[in-house]
């Protein structure tokens, strides 16, 4: 009992001094956040939806491929993947950066779900690159299983052996680029502290805002819109179709695609900068 | 190590409105202090402050004599708190959530499995354990975040109105818990503007309004402060007491200085002197034998001196 003769709540035995425990690394922090960002994201209705969005544009592809049989379609690996995984991976990873991503800052502030975490010992870089890590996991794991139920079906349509080091090669360019976009959804969201206008803006920018942007670019100002993360994305199919390794231009003289190394360069800096600056903007949001 | 916390020149604007302006307070000690103001007081502002949720304009938080500004994982590594009242990601269950904030804080896993049972314990939550929180009331919501800030038993417990949210028996239970706390080298800092919360769990108190610190003070001191102004005692009969009765019999009794009629069997007698001279009053009051049925404090001393330092502030 203590003096106002309520039962004392003992101190937990094994404390040193403060309190128990010793406060990991800064980087072993945001390891650990996002390993429960990651359990949230998978048991959450989102990454059902993304999941259904998947087995929707594959049962579809292979219903039509298996249906028409097209040749132009299945006569080659890199016909088949140049098609099929190319024209399937930009879609998913722009929803996967909706979804996963769109929310991931302005919802801690909106949700209170910040309140939980930063009254703890831990940077908000830590916080950050938790979620940051746990949102590009569950994105890779939708486009993953995308992946995979197109090398089992390349290899029904067109024969195992047809599917070259090319595919695995735009895999992991696939990875770069959803980094990059996944950089720039977390950028836009620390903007906010209202989830739905993140969300909002990450779809505008993503399924139009930027092709409005770059053919402005193009039409108006004759310039080549080579800082706009979307023209990055032709470089993804590159190692499964071989072309263009060089720039191609345009009768206007406007560079339309990207070389390998440019494609490579703009999702790196766009991975970078974003990254750099939506850790800027959340360290400087208060929770007020 | 004498736990702490300090703000020196703490202030903090939103645009042209000062939330809070220049406070100077030094909290030391094993001890539970109350911190006290109305709504708008700058009192939670001050604890976003203390945990680095908010930034000050001016000035700096220590616990434990650390920077939170400049070092805030060192600074809040000894201290638990709960400001506002947060939401926990909904797919966790609450084991998984402490378990989240015991890793995060460098918890062994022995300790966190161990600590997790005793303060869901505490909280009374063992059997929603497993349940996942998104499911949750905002009441079970709040135990789990008291827990949360238990976990780690910290030596610093910051807690911004806890009882928000709970029913009245949650209430009393988190009353039971921060009492619980008292001793045992802990420091416990919470907001409230419950005044009966405030007495009933605190040592000190520590008064703000409209962002300035009004008085830090131990509770004894702000009753003998009080008690030497009088006090005043609310009486209830059973049955109506007439004029002649109160002016002859009530208000010449020693220890009674003045009189008020609250309606037609209540009265609010001021009396002079500290418990022995309401001992007495009382003793006297009954045996006038008017059905005496009630005789009661009219508000607590911390109440009087509140309303008054809040008062005159106004003015």
């Amino acid at each position: 009992m203590n003096a106002t003769g309520s039962p004392v709540i003992a101190r937990a035995p094994g404390r040193t001094d403060g309190s128990l425990g010793t406060t990991p690394p800064s980087w072993m922090q945001a390891l650990l956040m996002s390993r429960y960002q990651f359990r949230d994201y998978l048991r959450s209705r989102r990454f059902l939806l993304m999941i259904g969005i998947v087995a929707a544009i594959s049962a579809i592809l292979i219903a039509v491929i298996a249906h028409y049989r097209p040749a132009g379609l299945i006569s080659t690996g890199a016909a088949f993947f140049g098609s099929a995984w190319i024209g399937g991976v930009g879609v998913l990873i722009i929803f996967s950066a909706i979804i996963f991503g769109g929310d991931a800052i302005a919802g801690e502030f909106q949700n209170k779900t910040g309140y939980y975490l930063m009254g703890l010992p831990i940077k908000r870089w830590s916080v950050y690159a938790g979620k940051y890590l746990a949102a590009f996991g569950a994105s890779l794991v939708t486009i993953g299983v995308y992946f995979v139920v197109l090398l089992l079906a390349g290899a029904y349509f067109v024969g195992g052996g047809a599917i070259g080091a090319g595919v695995f090669e735009s895999f992991a360019l696939v990875m770069l680029y959803l980094a990059a976009v996944l950089g720039t959804t977390f950028l836009f969201s620390s903007l906010f502290k209202t989830s739905m206008y993140g969300v909002i803006i990450v779809a505008i920018m993503f399924l139009f805002g930027f092709t409005i942007v770059s053919a402005l670019v193009e039409g108006l100002v004759g310039v080549t819109p080579w800082f706009i993360i979307t023209w990055a994305q032709s470089a993804l199919s590159y190692p499964i179709t071989g072309l263009p390794r060089t720039a191609g231009l345009s009768a206007a003289g406007i560079v339309v695609y990207p070389t390998y190394a440019q494609g490579i360069g703009v999702m790196l800096g766009y991975f970078v900068g974003t990254t750099l600056g939506g850790l800027a903007l959340f360290e400087r949001e208060e929770f007020t | 190590m004498n736990p702490s916390l300090e703000a020196r020149d703490l202030s903090r604007n939103f645009g042209t409105f000062t939330a809070l302006s220049h406070l100077n307070l030094k909290v030391e000690g094993t001890k539970c202090v109350g911190f006290l103001g109305p709504n708008g007081a700058g009192k939670t502002t001050t604890l976003k402050m203390f945990t680095d949720l908010i930034f000050p304009s001016a000035g700096e938080a220590f616990i434990n004599g650390i920077s939170v500004q400049k070092d805030r994982k060192s600074a809040l590594s000894s201290c638990g708190a709960l400001i506002e009242t947060p939401e926990i990601y909904g797919s966790l269950t609450p084991r998984e959530a402490l378990e989240l904030i015991g890793s995060l804080r460098g918890m062994e896993r022995a300790d966190v499995r161990s600590r997790t049972d005793e303060v869901l314990n505490e909280v009374k939550m063992t059997e929603w354990a497993d349940k996942k929180v998104g499911k949750f009331s905002k009441g079970m919501k709040q135990r789990i975040n008291i827990a949360s800030t238990l976990l780690s038993d910290p030596d610093v417990v910051m807690l911004d109105e806890p009882s928000t949210g709970l029913d009245p028996r949650g209430m009393a239970e988190v009353r039971g818990i921060i009492r619980g706390l008292k001793g045992e080298g802990r420091l416990v800092f919470f907001s409230s503007h419950i005044l009966s919360e405030v007495v009933d769990v605190c040592d000190e108190v520590v008064l703000i309004d409209k962002g300035k610190l009004l008085f830090y003070d131990t509770l004894d001191h702000v009753n003998a402060r009080l008690t030497a102004g009088g006090t005043s005692v609310d009486v209830e009969f059973v049955r109506p007491v007439s004029d002649d009765d109160v002016k002859g019999r009530l208000a010449s009794l020693p220890g009674v200085s003045g009189w008020s009629r609250l309606d037609g069997r209540r009265l609010s007698l001021v009396v002079q002197g500290g418990p022995d001279v309401r001992s007495h009053v009382l003793e006297s009051v009954a045996a006038l034998r008017l059905g005496l049925v009630g005789f009661h404090e009219s508000r607590s001393a911390l109440e009087d001196v509140y309303l008054r330092e809040i008062t005159s502030g106004d003015s």
